[in-house]
């Protein structure tokens, strides 16, 4: 398999009030094509940093990040972003938030037309066909990232990045939106980093999970390879003897080698 | 229907604040809005039922309007009582009906410079209120993105508009004055120094509190300047905008009848200045309600706009 996201010996400094505060160092990590990873910690460990900078929202202080064999240097529509908490512009509607996204990436070489079918197809891939001339503040919070979602497919990136886009939902929902996430990645081949504090979400989702040590100065402790079969289901995963085992390799990561140490904390 | 009746009047009076809500729920939903009042109605008393959409209506309406009109009864009972015992100094609020009624009959009357129908008066003010507010919109806005967006330019010009911006606009007439040579233009460029702090703060202000994900989603999608602008900036911004150019206007039309009082010409600050030397109170005393309705209904409108942009 082709290496196609490289993150080579990356660390990453803040220069605070307090002096300087490292949030992450020595990552290292190659995401091949097609391939679905999780990102999981504790809060504060620096996680949401290492997909920003994988997006290029913020640029290293140490080490190299490469994207398809060229640097990344600075954001881009190749690396769609959903955001934790949707971030549409709440005076478009629907199918122009989404437009936006695919005028900007296909404006140049298509008629619009052939734009506005993108959009029409990115909305109908989420389901929303039928909201598309809603605004932002009048579905519900799903739909919302499900528009999140389908603006960054529209833009047909090279890899999607995912920052807690179910965080913030209801369980039910969260699970209906997994469930579609693992349909259209199927269908796309997409290649997707997600960030995730659930550790169900993890495994289910995932080919690899990347477990994070705690911050500050964090770095990837373990690498969990999730040898489950595609299309997966998650009523049937349930009661798989290996899911159980994947879900509590994580647990035991997250609760007993990276558990908070309240009296040091304190 | 005695049932209904009390209601009225209990709500009315003990509950201004709810019909308050009510009239401008009403205001912008129409329907939707009286079906509120009347669903509350329906679960409380079931009479109510067989009252009908119409009674509903007038009973919602009643409820905004009594309390009021109540109110600036109160006020006119207080003006007259306060007149009987001045004796005979201030006039009463028959006498100023009286004046008003004559007065209004013929309000775009013209006799020269000097003596023009109260109509034209404030027709003048406005226009000077319109052209110094103008320029200063066409000059402040941009100012204001500008400073939202440069740190630099920011912090070279905060001092000074905090320095300015305390200043009474009318100190600014005299250098108008000398500047323009003339009275009316003196006084557009009271109403434009007024005008232009507001505009430039709350806009800049909009700017900088523009939230980063939005600026995220334009870096991610790698706009260009001008859809960041159009598409982002400029809708983010607006409402803060809106605020500005509401408190510029209300300040200008505060200031312009001070600022005419002193350079004269036509414009109801100096009409009333010159009622004042012609002794007819009861003229001054129409030109406060005058003053003070033109400003409500400016205030009103830039407040229908600002609900119109309103997004959340």
């Amino acid at each position: 398999m082709k290496k196609f996201v490289q993150v080579e010996n990356v660390g990453m400094r803040f220069d605070t009030k307090k002096g300087p505060f490292i949030a992450l160092r020595d990552i290292d990590l190659t995401i091949e094509k097609g391939e679905f990873i999780a990102l999981i910690g504790h809060s504060g460990c620096g996680k949401s940093t290492l997909l920003n900078l994988i997006a290029g929202l913020t640029t290293p202080t140490d080490g190299v990040l490469l994207c398809d064999g060229r640097e990344i240097g600075g954001p881009g529509p190749e690396r769609a972003v959903v955001f934790q908490n949707h971030s549409l512009l709440p005076w478009l509607t629907c199918f122009e938030n989404v437009y936006l996204a695919v005028e900007r990436v296909f404006g140049a070489k298509e008629g619009k037309p052939k734009l506005k079918l993108r959009t029409h197809e990115a909305l109908a891939l989420v389901g929303l066909t039928h909201a598309e001339q809603k605004y932002p503040h009048e579905i519900s919070g799903g739909m919302k990232q499900r528009v999140g979602i389908a603006r960054a497919l529209s833009m047909q990136p090279k890899v999607l990045l995912m920052d807690e886009p179910f965080g913030a939902l209801d369980a039910l929902t969260r699970a209906k939106l997994q469930d579609e996430l693992m349909k259209i990645c199927f269908a796309t081949k997409a290649t997707v980093v997600m960030v995730t504090h659930d550790v169900d979400e993890a495994v289910l989702l995932s080919d690899r999970i990347v477990m994070m040590t705690n911050g500050p100065s964090a770095t990837i402790g373990e690498i969990l390879k999730v040898d489950l079969e595609r299309p997966r289901s998650r009523l049937e995963l349930a009661n798989d003897p290996r899911y159980v085992d994947y879900r509590a390799a994580v647990l035991s990561f997250l609760y007993e080698k990276q558990a908070h140490d309240e009296r040091v904390a304190a | 229907m005695s049932a209904i009746t009390y209601d009225k009047a209990f709500e009315g009076a003990a509950k201004p604040v709810v019909t308050i809500e009510g009239t401008a729920a009403a205001a912008r939903g129409g329907e939707g809005a009286a079906t509120v009042p009347a669903a509350a109605n329906d679960s409380a008393v079931p009479a109510a039922k067989v009252t009908g959409r119409g009674r509903e209506w007038l009973r919602g309406f009643a409820r905004a309007t009594l309390p009021p009109l109540i109110g600036i009864a109160v006020m006119v009972g207080i003006w007259y009582l306060a007149t009987l015992k001045a004796g005979g100094r201030l006039p009463g609020p028959v006498q100023t009906w009286n004046a008003a009624v004559v007065l209004f009959s013929d309000p775009f009357y013209s006799n020269g410079p000097n003596d023009q129908g109260i109509g034209w008066n404030v027709l003048s003010s406005l226009q000077r209120v319109g052209i110094g507010f103008g320029i200063a919109a066409a000059i402040g806005i941009p100012l204001g993105f500008m400073l939202g967006r440069f740190a630099t330019l920011s912090a070279m010009v905060n001092p000074i508009i905090s320095l300015l911006r305390p200043v009474s606009p009318l100190a600014w007439l005299p250098i108008g004055l000398l500047v323009f040579q003339k009275a009316d233009p003196a006084a557009t460029w009271t109403i434009f120094i007024c005008s232009i702090w507001p505009m430039i703060l709350n806009t800049a202000q909009g700017v900088t509190r523009v939230p980063s994900d939005y600026m995220n989603v334009a870096r991610v999608l790698n706009l260009s300047e001008w859809k960041i602008f159009t598409k982002i900036l400029f809708p983010a911004v607006l409402p803060y905008m809106l605020t500005g150019i509401r408190l510029s206007i209300g300040t200008a039309w505060l200031v312009i009848v001070a600022a005419e009082m002193l350079t004269g010409g036509v414009g109801i600050g100096f009409w009333v200045w010159d009622e004042w030397n012609n002794l007819k109170v009861e003229h001054i005393i129409i030109a406060i309600f005058v003053i003070g309705i033109v400003g409500l209904l400016l205030e009103q409108m830039l407040v229908a706009i600002a609900r119109r942009f309103s997004y959340e």
